[in-house]
């Protein structure tokens, strides 16, 4: 059962949904911290470091001495990640996707593959928490390779929580494709009002269900929930507007610990996300999926 | 996807450089999102005299809520390739999902054997060059749209990449690529760009080559944490760094770490904007906070004279 905290906005509070709702379940939990570029769970949770891999991407390296310079690598490379100058060939990696097609093409085999860090993975526990977490390295520009490989460490039993990224371009993608639900964190006011209606309309692309929380509420005005309403979208949870809830975040504190009459808040949640029922691996995405593209 | 393939793909760097040399950018970014990026960038619009105003957070677009840009020009946001079976001539050899590394290509339904995702394909073309049956279509991609506009404040432009695309960081560099244009039609003495949150591709796309960067944070332990990531990556561009603690008084101790850390990675502190209840509203009126006035506008007047100092340094 694999469950991503998302929105288009940042900062509308997926980390505070995501954290305490994970301390809300019962059982054990898998937390996905997908939001490598500025990856927070770790700073609410003291955990316990387990283990930690540099993940890269697999980049071409030319042995000179068999390339003939015929440029089919170059040919057929989307990204100019590769080109043939004069004599040699150069390679410039932090183009390069990792397609591997340049290797496949080379009609001499000149081309092999060695693999360019881009970030680490690290796992770690604290208590009935289970956190998996993509760090990016700085300066690096790809992103969803490494969202991909924090996804590969999900276990397929119990809950599987993703922290994804804010935004809904790729990386977003990366983060919440092949999940059965979608939390979609918002605030009430224009910009987060915006930000949804755009991360719902990537959701229902993707095709997978969701529901939707309202942070700080009270705080702006009531069109995300004329909106929500107009929709026919589930509103799971709003948090109020409450400035114990902000001085909190602010030390890194967990709401739960913190200020206890928010716990029920998060127990309802919990109680809705125990109540999901998995959809059924590999769904086919049928035609009209490539029709709504824009 | 990448920031530097943005450039190379659609500007070369030695133009974007002689350009900039023109008209210089101040790209306001945070780390983490939601710490007010937008909000005050669209003070500093209105402060600030004779600027364009670039919005380069593509994807979750939200300036033009306040500014309210009329749109001069409409232009589609072509990029990249994806891969689209010929079903007539597929002869289900499976070899496009032998080679795809992207996990984009699925089985079918019906007489369909296999499909490619177009969420996952990643327009590498690997299995349009090496399907036997050269069966596999490799069309142009249509990821969005950019906009040339004018607002009560001159002239902005702006985006809006496509649900689920890629190639964020080209729309990027269009975006601010344009801007440059603008300011240099119309004898701007800067460009305001408000840029997207995180530190990947569109980030690294939206401050290469700026004049300086002005980070917008908050006193929370992801501000502080984000914070840093972003002063690293200013640092690795060699990009001057301005740093702001925005809400600064919902946690005071905060604030103070956070100014000594930025200090620590070699950032200039332009000031603090107070916790107040006029962002939201302003926001909520379709207002700059600078429009409606407050304590917060107070700093952000107080922020932006010590922006431009520093600008001028």
């Amino acid at each position: 059962m694999i469950v991503a905290i998302a929105s288009g906005k940042g900062g509308t509070g997926k980390t505070t949904v995501a954290v305490n709702l994970a301390l809300s379940l019962s059982g054990n939990v898998q937390l996905l911290d997908c939001d490598v570029e500025a990856p927070n769970v770790h700073l609410f949770l003291e955990a316990q470091l387990e283990g930690r891999e540099v993940v890269g991407i697999p980049v071409p390296v030319v042995d000179a001495d068999l390339c003939n310079q015929c440029g089919e690598c170059s040919r057929l490379c989307q990204y100019n990640a590769i080109a043939v100058l004069g004599t040699g060939v150069m390679v410039f990696p932090e183009l390069c996707h990792g397609c591997g097609g340049c290797a496949l093409v080379c009609p001499e085999d000149a081309i092999s593959e060695v693999m360019r860090p881009i970030g680490v993975v690290e796992e770690s526990r604290s208590g009935s928490v289970h956190l998996v977490q993509g760090r990016l390295n700085v300066g690096e520009a790809l992103v969803p390779p490494l969202i991909r490989e924090v996804r590969a460490r999900s276990c397929e039993e119990g809950v599987v929580l993703i922290d994804a990224p804010p935004g809904t371009s790729c990386s977003m993608i990366a983060a919440v494709r092949g999940s059965d639900f979608v939390v979609l964190v918002t605030e009430p006011t224009p910009f987060g009002l915006n930000d949804l209606e755009l991360a719902v309309e990537t959701v229902r692309t993707l095709d997978i269900p969701f529901g939707v929380v309202i942070n700080r509420a009270g705080s702006g005005d009531n069109r995300v929930q004329e909106y929500c309403a107009a929709e026919d979208i589930d509103i799971l949870l709003e948090i109020p507007d409450d400035r114990r809830i902000a001085e909190a975040y602010a030390r890194g504190l967990t709401l739960v610990d913190a200020i206890p009459d928010i716990c029920p808040l998060f127990d309802s949640l919990a109680a809705k996300v125990e109540a999901l029922s998995p959809i059924t691996a590999g769904r086919p995405i049928g035609k009209e999926l490539a029709d709504v593209r824009p | 996807m990448s920031g530097r393939d943005s450039l190379s793909g659609s500007l070369p760097v030695a133009e974007a450089q002689a350009m900039h040399a023109r008209v210089p950018e101040l790209v306001v970014i945070s780390g983490k999102g939601g710490t007010g990026k937008t909000s005050v960038v669209a003070s500093l619009a209105v402060l600030a005299e004779n600027v364009v105003v670039a919005d380069c957070d593509v994807d979750a677009a939200d300036l033009h809520l306040v500014l309210a840009p009329e749109i001069l020009e409409t232009h589609a946001f072509v990029s990249g390739h994806e891969a689209v079976i010929r079903q007539s001539d597929c002869d289900a050899s499976g070899t496009c999902k032998e080679v795809c590394r992207f996990g984009a290509v699925i089985a079918g339904e019906g007489s369909s054997a296999f499909v490619i995702d177009p969420l996952a394909c990643e327009g590498c073309g690997v299995c349009v060059e090496l399907c036997p049956a050269h069966a596999i279509d490799f069309p142009e991609r249509n990821c969005g749209e950019w906009f040339v506009s004018t607002t009560r404040n001159g002239p902005m432009v702006h985006a809006r990449l496509g649900i689920a695309a890629e190639n964020s960081g080209k729309l990027v560099s269009i975006v601010r690529n344009e801007a440059r244009n603008a300011a240099a039609g119309n004898g701007s003495s800067m460009i305001l760009v408000d840029g997207p949150p995180g530190i990947g591709c569109p980030v690294i796309a939206a401050i290469t080559g700026a004049a300086g960067v002005l980070v917008v944070t908050e006193p929370t332990v992801s501000g502080e944490h984000d914070m840093e990531r972003v002063l690293e990556l200013a640092a690795h561009f060699q990009i001057p760094a301005a740093v702001c603690v925005n809400r600064w008084d919902i946690n005071p101790e905060g604030a103070r770490s956070i100014e000594v850390r930025a200090r620590e990675h070699g950032a200039t502190i332009v000031g603090r904007i107070r916790y107040d209840a006029a962002v939201t509203q302003a926001q909520v009126g379709g207002r700059a906070v600078v429009e409606l006035g407050g304590v917060a506008a107070d700093d952000i007047r107080a922020v932006w004279d010590r922006v431009q100092r520093w600008m001028d340094e």
